[in-house]
């Protein structure tokens, strides 16, 4: 990432470090800026940074070098109570000692607001999460969706223009987190709020951003639109990391525009779109989505090489059909078919030849 | 609901109703832990239970003069002690056949002690006129009103026959009276003569320095518990050592240590002294009173302050802080507002815990306090190693205890037992 237009960026990281123990960084020279009402998601493994960021936006933690800037002014040296940030925590954070009510009026009190506009805006922001009938409970007497939208509704209940949420839906279940998924999305959206999201849950990263930032190893590895995340990695660790991948390792052969040629370590040939590769002889790691895997014979492209595989596993999961199979040396290859009426029904121990579109195959760095 | 048929309760599988089979199976359980817990149970009861309620009971307990003067206080139901007159000589000649038993039982000297309680003097009294007695005969050396009398110039005083019939009772609130400042007498009730009156002092001081010294604790123990809570593992580490030293020392050492500290001639004067805070002539007063004992109390009980503060702020998550900081409120008000109530369970559990500590302490007072600086217990163990007098200083316990209890409820009703937290 180049430095952006600072003027349309609302939200702005500049050559940002950040390091604990004056030996190693945990953050590694960050640059990102977003615009306003963006929902950005930093997506990563637990130590990539992202919750590191999340702090040094928030105030609580400083960064090493660099500077942070929100509309423009740079808010190194403004503490957290001054900069007008809501965030959402991953344990909610409710002040059990108070009601909800309470809780929601507590940053308009510190902002010294009237008692009526107090009750005014602690009731819509509660209509606003459905919560209404609450505002008389404690926290503790709440379940774990409740508290979640009373959170939400305190973070936003002061009207911030930037909204942090570190891992908010982490203790929910599956059912519930997706729902309140959706919700998050809609308030943000329907508020105009810039929102920075933080997440291990690549599933909650996809569905809910406008742009997701991939973080490993205190760089962002991947910013980019899910749709595009997801299939146009940049590396073998985005591949890796966003959805369900199969990695083969090689060396490139030829290269021709859009299309190379990989020899496996294997000593097969197979087709794929140099990403990371420009000259023959380099080492590469391929990556292919198991949806965009073709083992039916008919449908095979006659012109592109196939390769040999030995089906190892069927696994029956109701809507798919998942193979585990055996390819050039990966054992762990796997590939998902739709349960349509037609669909082909490997049987384990047999051996098939599978294929793909040069395109669907990402050769990246090794 | 209960979960009944038709035709009545639930039947187990062998048809016996539910609730019986239940509880039949329930008693192995109960019995296993009953058994296990036997041992505590028995000790608790022995080291515990049976000492409290001997205490309460001697209190009230005054057999004494019923059991060592049965005729006397017989015949002194005929004497009405208001009309100012002697008794008559049928109270003087009982007196002289339950006196005679006595000395024979050599009982008159504790009777003389017990009744020397109520009116000074009585001690000595009995116990020279005991050997008189002792030599008369009951019969023979009647009338005994002017013999008594001879032997001893007491017996012909109305007080000495008032005090003992208003003490005749087996079951006395005389010990209790006394503990508040009041005696028994022929009128009922009534104050102690002022050169007496000590008790009601030392209770309101007892009281009023316990406060103190929990307030000190408080003040100086939450910054402790505080930096505990929240600093890294190794250095809250060093510091719980630090907290923790003082109780790895013995109490004495650690009181005597204060002695040293505290005196004109010691290390606080005299650093005073030398940094010219004080002048050499006017050094400061800081043992053998008050000062010396909220001093040293406060350094010995404090370690009690901390540890439950500790234990309740290590369970308060920092991100309640950062939440309230985020919200817009300042470093104080997130302490004050969020931090702050959420710590009173600690601050409450470890007040208790001093408090009641320290209305009950005696080595620490009796050391550093001279004689401005003691406590109630002081008075106790006088009246148990000194005096020898038992039922006031059971008197003086059972208030003490009742005043723990009551400040306990109060305590349960104001801020609530359940918030009170000693450990996570």
């Amino acid at each position: 990432m180049v430095n952006p237009t600072s003027e349309s960026a609302f939200v702005q990281f500049d050559r940002v470090q950040k390091s604990y123990d004056g030996e190693t960084l945990v953050v590694k020279d960050l640059n990102l800026s977003m615009p306003k009402g963006e929902f950005l998601t930093m997506l990563g493994p637990s130590g990539s940074g992202k919750t590191t960021c999340l702090m040094m936006l928030a105030g609580f933690e400083t960064a090493t070098h660099g500077d942070i800037l929100l509309n423009g002014t740079s808010i190194n040296n403004i503490p957290p109570h001054k900069r007008g940030i809501g965030m959402v925590f991953q344990n909610y954070a409710l002040f059990p000692h108070m009601t909800v009510a309470e809780n929601l009026s507590f940053p308009l009190e510190v902002r010294k607001m009237g008692k009526s506009d107090r009750e005014a805006k602690v009731k819509r922001a509660l209509d606003m999460v459905q919560m209404g009938d609450f505002g008389g409970r404690r926290p503790a007497q709440l379940s774990g969706g409740q508290q979640q939208r009373i959170a939400l509704a305190r973070a936003l209940v002061f009207e911030p223009e930037l909204v942090l949420m570190d891992e908010p839906l982490g203790a929910l279940d599956k059912q519930l987190r997706e729902h309140m998924q959706f919700e998050i999305t809609r308030l943000a959206h329907d508020l105009g709020i810039t929102t920075v999201y933080v997440t291990h849950d690549q599933t909650e990263a996809l569905t809910m951003s406008d742009r997701v930032a991939v973080f490993d190893d205190g760089r962002i590895q991947q910013l980019a639109p899910p749709d595009q995340l997801y299939e146009e990695p940049e590396n073998s660790f985005v591949a890796q990391f966003i959805g369900e991948n199969n990695t083969l390792t090689g060396v490139v052969k030829s290269v021709s525009g859009d299309a190379c040629v990989i020899t496996l370590d294997s000593g097969e040939e197979i087709d794929a779109k140099p990403v990371n590769v420009s000259q023959p002889g380099e080492r590469t790691k391929v990556s292919i989505r198991p949806e965009r895997v073709e083992f039916n014979k008919d449908r095979l492209n006659p012109n592109a090489h196939t390769i040999k595989a030995q089906v190892k596993e069927f696994i029956y999961m109701g809507d798919i059909f998942r193979f585990r199979l055996s390819v050039a040396g990966n054992d762990d290859f796997i590939v998902k078919t739709r349960n349509a009426p037609d669909a082909v029904k490997l049987t384990p121990g047999e051996t098939i030849e599978i294929g793909w579109l040069a395109a669907d195959c990402r050769a990246l760095d090794a | 609901m209960a979960d009944t048929t038709a035709n009545g309760p639930v039947l187990a599988a062998d048809g016996t109703p539910l609730k019986q089979s239940l509880a039949r199976s329930l008693r192995r359980q109960k019995m296993r832990a009953l058994m296990l817990i036997a041992p505590l149970l028995v000790f608790v009861l022995l080291s515990f239970i049976f000492p409290i309620a001997s205490m309460l009971f001697r209190s009230v307990e005054n057999g004494i003069v019923q059991d060592t003067l049965p005729e006397t206080v017989a015949a002194l139901q005929q004497w009405d002690e208001q009309s100012g007159e002697l008794p008559d000589e049928e109270v003087y000649a009982a007196f002289i056949r339950d006196m005679i038993i006595a000395v024979d039982n050599k009982e008159h000297t504790r009777l003389g002690s017990r009744l020397n309680y109520e009116e000074t003097g009585m001690s000595s009294m009995f116990r020279r006129s005991g050997r008189a007695i002792g030599r008369l005969d009951p019969v023979e050396d009647a009338p005994f009103k002017e013999a008594l009398i001879d032997i001893h110039d007491g017996w012909g005083e109305v007080g000495t026959w008032q005090t003992i019939k208003t003490h005749a009772v087996p079951l006395t609130n005389g010990y209790f009276l006394n503990a508040v400042d009041m005696q028994r007498t022929v009128d009922g009730a009534q104050a102690q003569p002022e050169s007496k009156q000590i008790l009601i002092t030392l209770f309101g001081r007892t009281l009023q320095m316990s406060l103190i010294i929990t307030g000190a604790c408080i003040l100086l123990g939450y910054p402790i518990a505080w930096l505990l809570a929240n600093l890294r593992m190794r250095t809250a580490n060093l510091l719980m050592i630090l907290v923790l030293l003082p109780f790895w020392t013995s109490l004495l050492v650690r009181t005597s240590a204060w002695k040293v500290m505290l005196q004109q001639q010691g290390v606080i004067n005299d650093t005073l002294v030398w940094l010219g805070l004080v002048d050499d002539a006017a050094r400061l007063v800081i043992i053998n009173n008050q000062i010396g004992t909220i001093i040293a109390m406060t350094h010995i009980l404090l370690p009690f302050m901390i540890l439950p503060m500790y234990s309740v702020m290590q369970t308060i998550p920092p991100s309640y802080t950062r939440a309230a900081k985020s919200l817009g409120a300042t470093n104080w008000t997130a302490f004050w507002r969020v931090y702050f109530p959420q710590s009173v369970p600690g601050i409450g559990a470890g007040s208790i815990l001093v408090f009641i500590l320290a209305i009950g302490y005696y080595i620490t007072p009796e050391i550093v306090g001279g004689t401005k600086g003691v406590f109630i217990s002081n008075r106790i163990a006088y009246h148990i190693s000194s005096s020898l007098n038992w039922g006031l200083a059971a008197a003086l316990g059972t208030i003490l205890l009742a005043a723990v209890l009551i400040l306990y409820w109060a305590y349960d009703r104001i801020v609530g037992i359940d918030n009170v937290k000693l450990g996570g």
